[in-house]
């Protein structure tokens, strides 16, 4: 830690939140609030001399409030930087200066109250996410009563009970009557894997620091009585299993099943309910005290950095990955990485690993001092542009400006657009050209593949990621399937156009297939989507104009699903062969219709 | 960082193009199935098609020597190579295109293996049908292609680190050992975060500061 208040090329601040940001990868514009600290942090020594005047006393957060501290305080005793700070909010008095005892106190004469907050704007190349977790809030899951009995404790207020920095110097007392326990118990998955309170997910830390605080205690008081509630003990880590194995050599005592009721007794001691799911038992137990192990859940600001930094969470609510397997401290956004927990919850081993390979990520892109974007990106003839923002709207990268209330063209901020060619795909007014998937690159492909044998083809998008690649997985496994299709490839489904579809319909195809990611996968965030809400609308026209919808099929296939790409190739070739020519014939009519009135209009 | 908007220009009028097709008998992957010499005399007809021919590993060093050499001799400007997935060696072609002083992007790739010769190993005149239909597909798109260039931008080197606990602490320390410059961003009066609570750690057992 302190090296990194040393290092010469790094600029620390704290007390300060990132509050915008702009540009894109290599060049992004971070504008940073920092709070007062109304203490000078270069100047200040640490002698604490302030600390003895300052009148005001108030738990302290470091010490989970077990301990109290004054308004003009040091976070704890290691902080970087070490200078001091002053909660404003408790403070009694800086204007005019009320009390400012502790301005007298200090000889450096550091404390200041005229500080104000400042906002600073840097330019960055890359940004790593780093922004951990919260503890699960055990007072929502208050049959363990967090609220009501003293003598129930979170993980995190039990490590600074038995810290050698806490509040009571390492000495494990009971809060209720400060006497050392002599029997304690721990509750497992306190907000983890639950699907009625807290969170579904496992929160991967909390089997293994349960663990370690065994042994802390049985090192401490060999005759302490331990009992650890668990569903499952996850010990699965390098290491992992043997220190769980000495826990119960040392006679830790586990007991599968979690507590169903605990009531306080007269002198502070719980009561504990629990089913021994082993054995099928209900047993009572009274004990000292008891330890929930918390699980972790996103942390609170990341919603709110989610929006701004235009980054995708998992349905859990941490942020998500651009490959769980692939890229897997990449966010799908060009530049910025994640690490540590604000990706998933894990423990200190792992988030340094995960820490390290961000740098190393960010490192291989900034190294060279440039970026190369790619040139398949897409373009905005300007005059063709009627600035309806549709374009703005349906980008996943915000890479297009449009204002349109000005009615200036559209604008595409090429280092930030991906290429998903979805842009392309909704504007009404063919303003937008798609470089190397231009609509007549693609129109030709669909023209030259109908032009002989029309009704026996099976015209076919897939993007490139995953229907695509799901397509050469059935090759390299030799699945075989009707020899029909004819696929056109674009990068993402959401580059098909709604008259890709109309005029494979009018050159004669009997059924379409558009394909891509499932939802959730996309290579450009949220494009499918849009390819989704396309094709229902296609559909619904369709069904308008008389034309069976089954016959435009839109289908999810992965990478890895070659079997699933041939099973879509069979069913398509079903439909295919419902389709009889007049029918095909009809519909060309009808669709050169449709597509005249649409034009006229 | 550079914004277009572009003067669209010609770019897809129709221009005199020469065209080299290749078909890759990839071995036997691909010719045991499809008819690479049939494949190739009927893309030879087609608009703009000045080479066409049977290869016998396109990306194979001899393979890409003769490619090279009919660039040259027969000033071809465009390819198509009928071969494997363009997920496999489209990279391998455009470097190939670009050591011959051609746009890389004024190439194409059909797909005779993963989509025709192993997946349809019982139908051999199907696979071949399907074949010249891809191969078609992709000469009259090489036609329509136009030369795209990449663009380098500066970049600014330097990294924000947003968290100051374990894992912006050890990103921060990694970067900026590695000579570049960071903004570490941290919500509370100092770095630390959870990790500088806990006294000792698992597996080491060790304290955690
Ligand atoms: S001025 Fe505020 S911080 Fe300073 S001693 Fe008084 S109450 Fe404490
Ligand atoms: S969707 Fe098309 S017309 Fe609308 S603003 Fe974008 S480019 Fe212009
Ligand atoms: S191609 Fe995709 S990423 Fe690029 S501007 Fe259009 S919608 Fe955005
Ligand atoms: S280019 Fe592809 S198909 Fe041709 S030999 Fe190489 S791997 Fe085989």
């Amino acid at each position: 830690m302190t090296d990194v208040g040393r290092h010469p090329r790094i600029k620390l601040l704290t007390m300060s939140e990132v509050v915008d940001v702009k540009g894109y990868v290599g060049n992004f514009d971070v504008t940073i609030r920092k709070r007062a600290r109304y203490v000078d942090e270069k100047e200040c020594t640490a002698c604490g001399e302030c600390v003895k005047v300052c009148p005001v006393v108030r738990p302290d957060e470091f010490n989970m409030g077990l301990s109290s501290r004054r308004a003009i305080y040091s976070p704890f005793p290691q902080a970087v930087p070490s200078a001091y700070v002053i909660n404003v909010n408790e403070c009694l008095g800086h204007n005019p200066a009320v009390c400012a005892k502790c301005v007298e106190a200090c000889e450096k004469k550091c404390i200041n109250f005229h500080m104000s907050d400042e906002e600073i704007v840097e330019r960055v190349g890359s940004i790593i996410v780093a922004t951990g977790f919260d503890p699960y809030d055990p007072k929502e899951l208050d049959e363990y009563g967090y609220t009501r009995f003293q003598n129930v404790l979170t993980s995190l207020e039990f490590e600074r009970l038995v810290n050698a920095g806490g509040p009571t110097g390492g000495e494990l007392v009971r809060p209720l009557d400060r006497k050392r326990p002599a029997s304690i118990g721990f509750i497992q998955c306190v907000g983890s894997r639950s699907t009625r309170k807290g969170h579904e997910y496992c929160s991967n830390t909390c089997c293994m620091n349960t663990i370690k605080s065994t042994l802390v205690l049985k090192e401490h008081y060999p005759d302490i009585n331990i009992k650890v509630f668990y569903i499952d003990i996850r010990a699965f880590g390098k290491g992992f299993e043997d220190l769980y194995k000495r826990s119960r050599r040392l006679g830790v005592q586990y007991l599968r099943g979690l507590p169903g009721s605990i009531e306080e007794l007269p002198d502070g001691s719980l009561k504990i309910a629990v089913e021994d799911t082993s054995s099928g038992r209900l047993e009572f137990f009274s004990l000292d005290m008891l330890v929930l192990a918390l699980g972790m859940r996103p942390a609170k600001g990341t919603r709110k950095l989610q929006e701004m930094l235009g980054l995708q969470l998992t349905p859990d609510g941490f942020f998500l990955e651009a490959h769980p397997k692939l890229l897997p401290v990449d966010a799908a956004t060009r530049g910025i990485f994640f690490a540590g927990c604000a990706e998933s919850p894990k423990d200190i081993k792992e988030t340094v690993t995960q820490a390290s390979a961000a740098a190393a990520r960010a490192i291989r892109l900034m190294h060279s001092g440039q970026i190369t974007s790619e040139p398949i990106t897409s373009e905005v003839i300007a005059e063709h542009c009627n600035s309806c923002g549709r374009c703005a709207e349906v980008c996943p990268y915000n890479a297009i400006t449009v204002d349109v209330k000005k009615k200036t063209p559209a604008v595409v901020t090429t280092a930030a657009c991906a290429g998903c060619g979805t842009c392309a795909a909704e504007c009404r007014f063919g303003a937008i050209v798609m470089n190397h998937f231009t609509d007549e690159q693609i129109t030709e492909q669909i023209d030259v593949m109908l032009s002989e044998h029309a009704s026996e083809k099976i015209l076919t998008f897939a993007c490139n990621w995953c229907s695509y690649a799901g397509a050469d997985y059935a090759g390299v496994s030799r699945i075989q399937y009707p020899p029909n299709a004819r696929i056109i490839r674009t990068m993402c489904s959401g580059r098909v156009d709604e008259n890709f579809i109309w005029q494979g319909f009018m050159k004669g195809a009997p059924v379409i297939l558009v394909s891509g990611c499932h939802i959730g996968d996309c290579h450009y965030i949220n494009a499918n989507h849009w390819t989704e809400k396309r094709i229902e609308k296609v559909h619904k026209r369709m069904e308008k104009l008389g034309i069976r919808p089954e016959r435009l099929q839109l289908e999810w296939i992965s990478a890895a699903e070659g079997a699933r790409f041939a099973e879509v190739m069979s069913r398509m070739e079903k439909i295919r062969q419902s389709v009889s020519e007049i029918e095909t014939k009809e519909t060309i009519k009808t669709v050169k219709n449709y597509k005249k009135a649409d034009a006229e209009k | 960082m550079k914004t277009t908007i572009i003067e669209h220009t010609d770019k897809n009028e129709a221009r005199s193009v020469r065209i080299g097709v290749y078909v890759c008998h990839c071995g036997l992957n691909i010719s045991q199935t499809v008819d690479c010499e049939k494949v190739a005399h009927i893309a030879s007809g087609l608009d703009g098609v000045v080479v066409s021919k049977g290869i016998g590993y396109a990306c194979s060093e001899p393979g890409q020597h003769e490619i090279r050499n009919d660039i040259e001799e027969n000033m071809l400007d465009r390819i198509v190579i009928a071969s494997c997935s363009p997920r496999l060696h489209e990279p391998t072609f455009r470097q190939l295109m670009l050591s011959s002083g051609l746009n890389p992007y004024l190439l194409e790739i059909a797909n005779l293996r993963e989509q025709c010769s192993w997946v349809h190993m019982k139908e051999p005149e199907a696979a071949t049908a399907k074949a010249v239909d891809l191969v078609k597909m992709s000469v009259s798109r090489v036609r329509r292609l136009f030369p795209l260039y990449e663009e380098t931008l500066p970049l600014t080197q330097k990294s924000l680190v947003i968290g100051g606990g374990v894992a912006g602490i050890q990103t921060a320390l990694d970067l900026a050992d590695s000579g570049f410059d960071v903004v570490l961003v941290e919500k509370k009066p100092s770095i630390g975060g959870t990790m500088a609570q806990l006294d000792k750690t698992f597996p080491t057992m060790d304290c955690s500061i």
